[in-house]
């Protein structure tokens, strides 16, 4: 397979992997205890609210809002340098706020990291997750919902 | 209160090298100069030295010091990690052994070439990983100024902060540079104007929200208060000591948890000043950590020296800046216009403020805070004369 050069996961975090499963099945998962329920992002082997190590993973709307996004300039990696500036946002989503992802606005699925006038990106506005398939991963990314 | 390090040692050797971009000579040979330097200020014998506290990143080696300076037997030696995060914990550190008897004379250091393999650790990620940057980098979030630029955005959308509370940061911080003969910056001026047309790094953050990239060296040396009266220099106390880690923190990328903005050092502030009979009101100079001008106002409410949002109006009206600020900071121009050598300069400034031989003295100072990286694993120190 051709490399991208881009950073990527390498997929053998046992404690991540059901994450980008579920990406590759189009499903956006939180891991979730299996004893008490709280949900915890980034995934971690134990619960911190109960010490257990039963792991459920719980699929979610796919749906939040911007928390707070930064439009990163050169130098950067090359893979990220030919875009720059590009945007990264954070998310918080909707169906539990307290779990936050990274992410990028995009117009869609396959589009570019660059393509929205970061000018127009406001904390608080509503987005939706899509997929963007990179090599062997599915890398959640966000379109204006 | 438990039986504290209060007053109980005392920094009593500091040094520095020369600061630059492009020096030749290794991080083992600039840290063994530091020390040497360090022990003749404080006119003591290499082969005194029993403890040694390093930088997790050092590239010399406990041993390797030990063997170039021609140190005593060690018999206590430990490292900090997390980068920016352990300038006042080597120290700290050190100042823990000396007062429980682990060693009598404990050197802590740190020596840094920005060229050199590890001091970017960003740019030497191999593009598969499976630590906790696959939450962050697949996705362009890739260098430290980028990670703050996230906190530092929605600090802004929180609390009303603006790019000019920023740039009082940085201008403040550059006048005092541009006093220090020894400061990188020190025949460069930066006006509000520069600041405002300056390129963009990560927006929010331009060129001049970040620190410098600096290769070069500083050490301190630690010994028993007692054993200080009767040495060379003039003893700067050791008051209180504290490290952080608050809660679901995560290095860095602290976006996870629930009060993300309430950083690292929150949580050392508690500790600081339950151990410390010299509170924030009664502090006359401090030098706090800057690779970011946004990681003051954060350490400025960390530290309590104004309330949760309140730390980028702080910044107004030269509160900052030397001599009549509220709070004159990072004195020999810190991380942004002296050096940046992961804030172990802030901890040799911190002490020539207690002797009263910085280039922007304040007038009849008796106790300042230092403090390490706010966004990682932290330390900070109260020191007093
Ligand atoms: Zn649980």
């Amino acid at each position: 397979m051709a490399t991208t050069g881009m950073i990527l996961p390498g997929l053998e975090d046992p404690a991540a992997r059901p994450f980008w499963d579920g990406t590759a099945r189009g499903e956006l998962l939180v891991q979730t205890c299996g004893a008490c329920g709280v949900k915890r992002m980034p995934p971690r082997p134990m619960c911190p609210a109960c010490r257990s190590i039963d792991v459920a993973w719980t699929k979610t709307s796919g749906r939040g809002r911007v928390w707070s996004f930064v439009v990163p300039h050169p130098p950067l990696l090359p893979a990220y340098a030919e875009f720059a500036p590009y945007n990264v946002i954070v998310v918080e989503l909707d169906d539990d706020p307290s779990i936050r992802l990274v992410g990028n606005l995009v117009e869609s699925a396959d589009g570019a990291i660059n393509a929205i006038d970061p000018a127009t990106i406001r904390i608080g506005e509503p987005v939706r997750v899509v997929f963007t398939q990179i090599e062997d991963v599915a890398l959640p990314r966000w379109v204006r919902a | 209160m438990a039986n504290t390090i209060k007053d109980r040692t005392a920094i009593v050797g500091i040094a520095q090298t020369s600061f630059g971009k492009g020096i030749q000579d290794s991080e083992l040979s600039l840290a063994c100069q530091a020390i040497a330097m360090a022990l003749d200020d404080a006119g003591i014998a290499p082969r005194e030295v029993d403890g040694l506290v390093a930088f997790s990143m050092e590239d010399g080696r406990e041993v390797e010091v030990a063997r170039n300076v021609g140190l005593g037997g060690i018999t206590f030696f430990g490292q900090v990690g997390y980068g920016g995060g352990a300038g006042c914990g080597t120290t700290g550190h050190a100042a823990l052994a000396v007062a429980s008897g682990q060693c009598e004379v404990a050197v802590a250091w740190r020596a840094r070439k920005r060229a050199d393999k590890g001091s970017r650790p960003w740019a030497q990620t191999s593009n598969r990983i499976d630590n906790p940057w696959q939450w962050s980098r697949p996705w362009g979030l890739l260098r430290p100024v980028d990670e703050i630029a996230m906190l530092t955005r929605r600090y802004m959308h929180e609390y009303g902060a603006t790019r000019d509370h920023l740039a009082n940061v940085a201008i403040a911080f550059r006048k005092h540079a541009n006093r220090n003969p020894h400061a990188t910056m020190k025949d460069k001026t930066l006006t509000r104007e520069q600041y405002m047309s300056a390129r963009w790094v990560s927006e929010p953050l331009c060129l001049f929200d970040n620190c410098l990239e600096t290769d070069g060296a500083l050490a301190v040396v630690i010994v028993s208060a007692e054993r200080a009266k009767d040495l060379k220099q003039k003893p700067v106390y050791i008051h209180a000591y504290a490290q952080g880690i608050p809660p679901q923190h995560q290095t860095m990328t602290n976006f996870f948890c629930e009060d993300p903005l309430a950083g690292p050092s929150h949580t050392a502030a508690k500790r600081l000043w339950a151990n410390s009979d010299i509170k924030p009101a009664d502090i006359d100079v401090a030098q706090i950590y800057d690779a970011f001008s946004p990681l003051i106002p954060l350490s400025l409410e960390g530290y309590g020296f104004c309330k949760r949002g309140e730390g980028a109006a702080f910044t107004d009206d030269g509160a900052l800046e030397w001599p009549n600020g509220r709070l004159p900071t990072n004195t020999s121009g810190g991380g942004m216009s002296e050096a940046y050598v992961h804030g172990f300069n802030l901890v040799v400034e911190g002490v020539r403020q207690m002797r009263g031989t910085s280039t922007s003295q304040v007038e009849g100072a008796e106790s300042c805070l230092v403090t390490s990286g706010e966004g990682v694993p932290t330390s900070a120190l109260v020191l007093r004369r």
